[in-house]
Formats: C-alpha cells, structure tokens, sequence
C-alpha cells in the first residue's frame, strides 16, 4: 500500500485545481472552497482505512464534483450548470490545458491590483494553498476573526466589483505578472524572516513552480522560483542548535540543501536576465557555490538598483561593494543609500555600518552601532545575532 | 454591468501632465462603444444643498453633506463587462492624470 501521508501530501496538489475549476464553472467560491476541503478531509477519514486509491486525484476530485453537485442541486441551480459542473474532469475529455488555465486564472483573480496587498497574500494563501485561515492570522499578528473578516471582504469585492476571473493577456499581462510575482515574494518571505512562518516559504516555492510551468514564456516566473530555491537551500544552516541566527559566511555549509542549488542553478541556465528577480536571483546563485564573487554581486547589484532605486536594494548594494571593493567603497555607498532619509533609523542599515567600520578597523565604534541597531531591531533573534557581533568587536 | 464613476479632485500635489487625453475623445470614444450611458459635469458643492426629513420635517442644509478638500466635479455611467474593462475606461480619463476617479459598482449588478 502507498503511504497514505505522502497520498494526502501529494492530494494538495490536486486542491488548487479542484478551486479553481469550481470557481471557474460555480462561480462561487464558499462552494468551491468547502467540496475541496471536504474531499481532503473524506481522504484523511477513508485513506488510512480503505487503503489509498490507485488515482488520488482524481479520487478527490470526483469526491469533491459530486458534493458540488449536491449542493448546487438543493440550491435549485439550473440544470445547464449543474451538466457543466458535473462535466468536469470528465476522463473521456482531454481538459488538461483548461484545468492548468483554471489554476492561473485563480492566482491572477487572487492577486488582482483592485485588492489590498495584505488581502491578495492572504486570498492566495487561503483559496489556492489551503492553508487554515488560523495559521494565515498568526502570521499577520492578527485574530482568526479579523482575518476572516478580510478574506471575505476581498471575496465580496471579486463578486461585487466583477473582477474578472481571467489571465490577462498581452500588454495587460505585462502590468499584471510583476503584482503576481510580488505576492509570490512577499508570501516567501513572511515564511523566511526570522520570526516567519516556515510552511509559507515550502507554499511560495509550490506557486512559484506552478506558475514558472504554467507561463513558460516569461522569465520572471522561473527566475522566481530559482531566487526561492536558492534562498531556501540555507533553511537548515541560518540557524545553529540554539535557534540563533547564523550568518551567510559562517554558516556548515554541509546543511545546504544541494538538490535545491543544483536545480536553481539549472534553472537560471535556461532563463535569459529580463527582470528584477533575474537579477536576484543570479545574486543568490552567487551566494550559493564556493568562494564568493563578491565583485559579480556587485556588478548584479548596479544592475538592480538601476531596475528597482529603493533605498534598501541601495543598501545591499553597498554591502556588496564594500565586500568586493573594500569598506571604504561601501561607507561611501552606504552614504549615497541613506541620503534620502528613508533608511533613518532602519536596523539592518545600522548594522551594515557597524560591519562595515569594523572591518576598517575602528572596532569600538562597530560595537557601539551593533548595540544601537540590536536596540531598534523587533525580532529577538535577530537582537540576539546583533549583540552577539557587537561582543565580537569587544574582544 | 454598470459602475458609477465619480470625478473628483485630488489635494496630492503629484500629477501626471504627461499625454493627459483630451476629454471630447474619452467621451466620444466610450459612446460610440456603448461604454458610456451618460455623465456630466457638476456644479461646485458651494451651490449644493443637502436634503433630510427627521420628525416629519424637511430639513436643508446649504452646502455639500460632508466638507471635504477631494470634491465631486463630475459622473458618469459606465456599462463595462467587468473590472478591468472599467479600470481601463477610467485610466484613460483625463481626471485620472490630475484628479482621482472611484468605480462604484451598482449593487444589482
């Protein structure tokens, strides 16, 4: 018998479709959401009792068509949608194109620009990964009530307001895809930062390799997802036993994850540099293999900050010049970065100055500005790593 | 599906002078597509009167319901087949260079 977890693992695969398709023919996403959920919960019930049937998803999606069917039939839907909805998945139809477009249609929906930046994360979380809106609040230091107050109001928009439940195309893709991919990023990152949720980073890398299959045609996506890969090959070393923060140069990088590398790797030989997350993503590749190229991260980092002028890509820019070039090469641009006061008081900028003036030798100075930067830092352990470097420079 | 776009002015300096459209072409555009069902420019709120019945009496009031820096200078009816169509109709808008528009959907869709 098949291992039943890694069937009802691999049955998540199945969940985006079984949304996406619903909402697609129903057009209601309650509906859709709940036969989904009900199909996986009728597998955890059936599974490890009946064994794990030979096709899971298909298993799943038939579970969940028939409770659609159900419902939609005690609703006195007309019989033309309920013939369609019972038409899906039909194995005698070769849908497989139109399935895919039904996921992609359900992302674009889901991070549709008419919708707050938080309710895009969390609609995407929630209808396309699944994931308990309880777990979304946490990550969002908000309550499970509120949350799902959010989730519905971005759902009474979609309906209320119309938007579409389409993949724009052609100039309007253009404008659309960076928005997708933004949420994408912010939903890997709330899974990567210090004090994240570790299972959003394993649901962004998911997205992030659908949507890279589902639009071969743009760069970004893969680009995406190398950036994720790469990032996420260190999740094993960023922490030593204590559950400290370990930085990049001091990290076994025996923990790394070599698999995840070597396909991120792969990846970016195949995509041509087109975008911003080209660009990150070949910075990460830098980070990845033996010794450094410090001057290539910094030549990829005058390529970004032409692309993206934030403060904080202009920060990390001079962390890369004043390893390749020397910390005088970065105060210099560390200088430039803070000019137009969007970094006062930004602990990250505090602390690339401490490194920066202890590698030039002023080493109190260094351990004063660890201090001051661990002091405006909101992650304890992130103070914890900071104030561990500021003792450094005591020594 | 019918929205209610509302022109209004925008107190944020920033504005967009670059290629403004030009507001005879929006209108005679969106008619002709059947996008527009009609709109018109509105006298300011100064010449506004808001109207109340409480207790059974007709209360008035000169001037605007709310005073605010963001006024209403105009509408119109927009009859697009979903969001993204209407975004799009109201990008083009000269208002939307200098000033701010809301789509409101009708609630009846």
């Amino acid at each position: 018998m098949t291992d039943v977890g890694e069937a009802v693992h691999a049955g998540w695969e199945s969940y985006a479709r079984i949304v996406a398709s619903l909402i697609r023919v129903t057009g209601d996403w309650t509906l859709a959401e709940d036969c989904a959920q009900e199909a996986m919960a009728a597998a955890l019930e059936r599974w490890p009792r009946d064994g794990v049937p030979g096709n899971p998803g298909g298993w799943l999606r038939t579970v969940a068509r028939n409770r659609a069917i159900d419902v939609l039939r005690r609703a006195a839907v007309e019989k033309t949608k309920l013939q369609e909805v019972a038409m899906l998945w039909d194995p005698s139809q070769p849908p497989a194109r139109e399935i895919d477009d039904d996921r992609l249609r359900l992302i674009f929906t889901c991070c549709h620009p008419a919708l707050s930046l938080e309710a895009r994360v969390a609609l995407t979380l929630r209808t396309i990964a699944g994931v308990p809106t309880a777990d979304i609040a946490r990550a969002f230091l908000t309550t499970e009530p509120t949350m799902t107050r959010r989730i519905t109001r971005a759902k009474s928009k979609i309906a209320a307001a119309r938007i579409p439940y389409r993949v724009p195309t052609g100039e309007a893709l253009a404008e659309r895809l960076p928005g997708v991919l933004a949420v994408l990023y912010l939903l890997f990152t709330r899974g990567y930062d210090a004090d994240g949720e570790p299972a959003f980073a394993s649901e962004a890398i998911r997205l992030a390799r659908l949507l890279a299959a589902l639009m071969p045609g743009e760069p970004e996506a893969p680009s995406l997802l190398a950036l994720f890969l790469l990032q996420h090959s260190r999740r094993d070393a960023r922490r030593d036993p204590a559950g400290d923060l370990v930085t990049l140069d001091r990290q076994d990088r025996s923990l790394w994850d070599r698999a995840a590398i070597a396909e991120g790797l792969e990846i970016l030989l195949a995509t041509p540099v087109e975008g911003p997350y080209g660009i990150q993503a070949r910075i990460a590749a830098c980070h990845a293999v033996a010794g450094t190229d410090w001057p290539s991260i910094a030549g990829w980092y005058d390529q970004l900050v032409r692309l993206q002028p934030s403060p904080v890509v202009a920060l990390n820019r001079a962390v890369a010049h004043g390893y390749a070039f020397g910390s005088a090469a970065g105060l210099s641009l560390l200088a430039e970065a803070r000019a137009g006061g969007a970094l006062d008081n930004y602990p990250t900028a505090i602390a690339v100055e401490a490194d920066l003036v202890g590698r030039a030798g002023d080493r109190p100075r260094a351990a004063e500005l660890f201090r001051a930067a661990a002091a405006a830092v909101p992650s304890a352990v992130e103070r914890r790593a900071l104030l561990a470097r500021a003792a450094e420079m005591g020594d | 599906m019918k929205y209610m776009m509302f022109v209004c002015t925008d107190t944020e300096p920033e504005t967009d002078e670059s290629r403004v459209p030009d507001i005879e072409v929006w209108v005679a555009g969106n008619d002709a597509a059947g996008r527009r069902v009609t709109g018109n420019v509105l006298a300011p709120p100064s010449v506004a009167t808001t109207v109340r019945v409480r207790g059974g009496e007709v209360l008035l009031t000169d001037g605007p319901f709310a005073e605010t820096k963001e006024v209403i200078v105009g509408f119109d009816i927009l009859e697009c087949a979903d969001l993204d169509e209407a975004i799009a109709v109201a990008a083009a808008h000269p208002m939307a260079h200098h000033g701010r528009l809301e789509l409101r959907p009708y609630a009846d869709r």
